[in-house]
């Protein structure tokens, strides 16, 4: 199949950075003078707070983009509506919450919402790396809105057409002709999207959350030898790299299938 | 829902005007098909035939004129509901196919049946397997679009449209888009339809088959029909020096290349 002849050809340079940066890595990781014994014994020791720290890192990304999710694709359907008035605040949505730092508003989040919150009498508390999470999931929401926004607008009018003549009605061609191609398109940059949030849960750390890189943070301090705080930095970029790799990985071969359909 | 009054015509355009902006695309145009009876409508591109097929199934409104298909005034139409209702009987068959690319071949016969006509699923797909068997396509029901050739596709759209039962079905350039060779396969399955009974009404560059087929010709340029009239006189004694050029310029020219025709069993009936 001369595609797919094409399409290995097209994909054989694409598979190098990756490997490089990780032969990079290692190369530095060496020069920088292979650590010895007793930056390593430490490291060992760590890790298990390393691990746990980069599961709250991981908790929070899925949280995150699964709450961001749910509300972008209701502000995606909102932003469909016919209706001008429906229209407008699901635009404002969009544009407020897609050009704000995420910093700041982890920050707004973070102080702004009460540390418990009163329910039928009972304190519930509401932590901090919850708040986070909401952190994210706003800039998320936008960013989901406009790729399902984006994904809408990318299915040809020559479809809507179609089925407007085949007696289809709005709701009708919305549901069955249009959505269920969206759905195909969307997932690339959503699993994008979902790359550069977990990346973004590394600015937890900055409102106290004890996240990968704060514990890193604490544990450089603490151990307090050079060799061990480099090994350590590198250690939480590789974890993060190791995780989002694999995914924007598979989101380029997504990619490459579907240019084709 | 035959009309209480057969001779009426079952599409009848009257002083149909429309323009896209500033630009005017149809500026008064009348037009008339009778039930049972095979249309075609040629002309130089840009003459606003495609955009008067759309205006008959209620895609485009236009800005006067009347339209009525059977006892429907379209040009009055303003709800979802009586729009739906006019396109559940008059097909559509569009140059560039617009299948549905997410469903297979079977799926895209069935979907408007079920959805639209409320038809049971099992019937629906009986009756999808009939059309595909008609467009000598039943061993791609489970194929998608994607797999397909252009003249497959087209017929696929044309066993699309025939799955709503529909009283007429309009042909917008068709075979444009296709492989010369996959031309005729199309060809053939129009002209089955016409033999049948069915009304058509067919915009397209075919002039030969259009000649063989139609019961009428319209000519149109600049958005007027020029002169209309049978075939046989639209095509070997043109009234206008304008249709006369036309068809010496697409005629003439491009005859010899032209792709030989799938042969004339009779004349137009």
């Amino acid at each position: 199949m001369a595609t797919e002849l094409s399409l290995t050809r097209r994909c054989a340079p694409g598979r190098h950075p990756g490997k490089v940066l990780a032969l990079a890595t290692l190369l530095v990781w060496l020069a920088a003078g292979a650590p010895p014994r007793e930056v390593f014994a430490p490291l060992l020791e760590w890790s298990p707070a390393l691990a746990k720290g980069f599961a709250l890192n991981i908790l929070i990304s899925l949280l995150a983009i699964g709450l961001g999710t749910l509300l972008g694709l209701a502000i995606g359907a909102l932003n469909l509506s016919p209706l001008r008035l429906l229209r407008l605040p699901g635009r404002l949505w969009v544009q407020v919450f897609r050009n704000a730092p995420w910093l700041v508003l982890i920050y707004f989040t973070t102080y702004v919402f009460p540390f418990e919150i009163r329910v039928a009498g009972h304190y519930l508390p509401f932590p901090d790396w919850l708040k986070v999470t909401l952190g994210l999931a706003l800039p998320a929401s936008a960013n989901v809105a406009e790729v399902f926004r984006g994904a809408v607008a990318s299915i040809p009018g020559t479809q809507w057409e179609a089925a407007r003549s085949l007696g289809f009605s709005r709701g009708q061609i919305l549901r069955t002709i249009i959505l269920p191609q969206c759905c195909k398109r969307m997932l690339p940059p959503w699993m994008n999207l979902y790359a550069v949030i977990t990346m973004g849960t590394a600015l937890s750390s900055l409102v106290g959350v004890h996240d990968l890189l704060d514990t890193a943070q604490i544990a450089s301090n603490t151990v307090n030898r050079v060799g061990f705080t480099v090994l350590i930095y590198f250690s939480v970029l590789a974890l993060f790299f190791a995780y989002c790799y694999p995914i924007s990985r598979f989101t380029r071969y997504l990619e490459r299938r579907y240019a084709f359909r | 829902m035959p009309s209480a009054d057969l001779s009426a015509p079952l599409i009848a355009l009257r002083d149909v005007h429309l323009s896209f902006a500033d630009t005017p695309v149809l500026r008064g145009i009348d037009l008339d098909v009778q039930r049972g009876q095979a249309v075609s409508i040629i002309g130089p591109s840009g003459s606003g035939k495609s955009t008067l097929l759309r205006c008959i199934t209620g895609l485009l409104r236009p800005q006067r004129g009347q339209i009525r298909v059977d006892d429907t005034a379209v040009h009055a139409l303003h709800s979802d509901a009586e729009f739906i209702a006019l396109r559940k009987r008059v097909g559509f068959v569009f140059q560039q196919y617009n299948l549905f690319p997410h469903l297979s071949v079977l799926e895209n016969l069935t979907i408007a049946p079920c959805k639209v006509l409320g038809r049971e699923r099992r019937e629906a797909q009986d009756e999808a397997l009939r059309l595909l068997g008609k467009v000598c396509l039943e061993h791609k029901a489970r194929a998608y679009p994607g797999e397909l050739s252009g003249g497959q596709q087209q017929r696929v759209a044309i066993a699309r449209a025939l799955a709503m039962r529909p009283e007429l079905i309009l042909f917008d350039e068709v075979t444009s888009a296709l492989d010369p060779e996959t031309v005729g396969e199309v060809l053939r399955v129009i002209r089955e339809l016409i033999e049948e009974g069915m009304t058509c009404v067919l915009v397209t560059h075919e002039m030969r088959f259009a000649e063989e087929i139609s019961d009428a010709v319209y000519f149109t340029e600049h958005g007027v029909i020029v002169e209309h009239g049978s075939p046989r006189q639209l095509f070997n004694e043109p009234r206008s020096p304008r249709t006369r050029a036309f068809l010496q310029h697409t005629l003439g020219r491009g005859e010899q290349d032209r792709r030989p025709f799938v042969p004339a069993v009779a004349a137009a009936r």
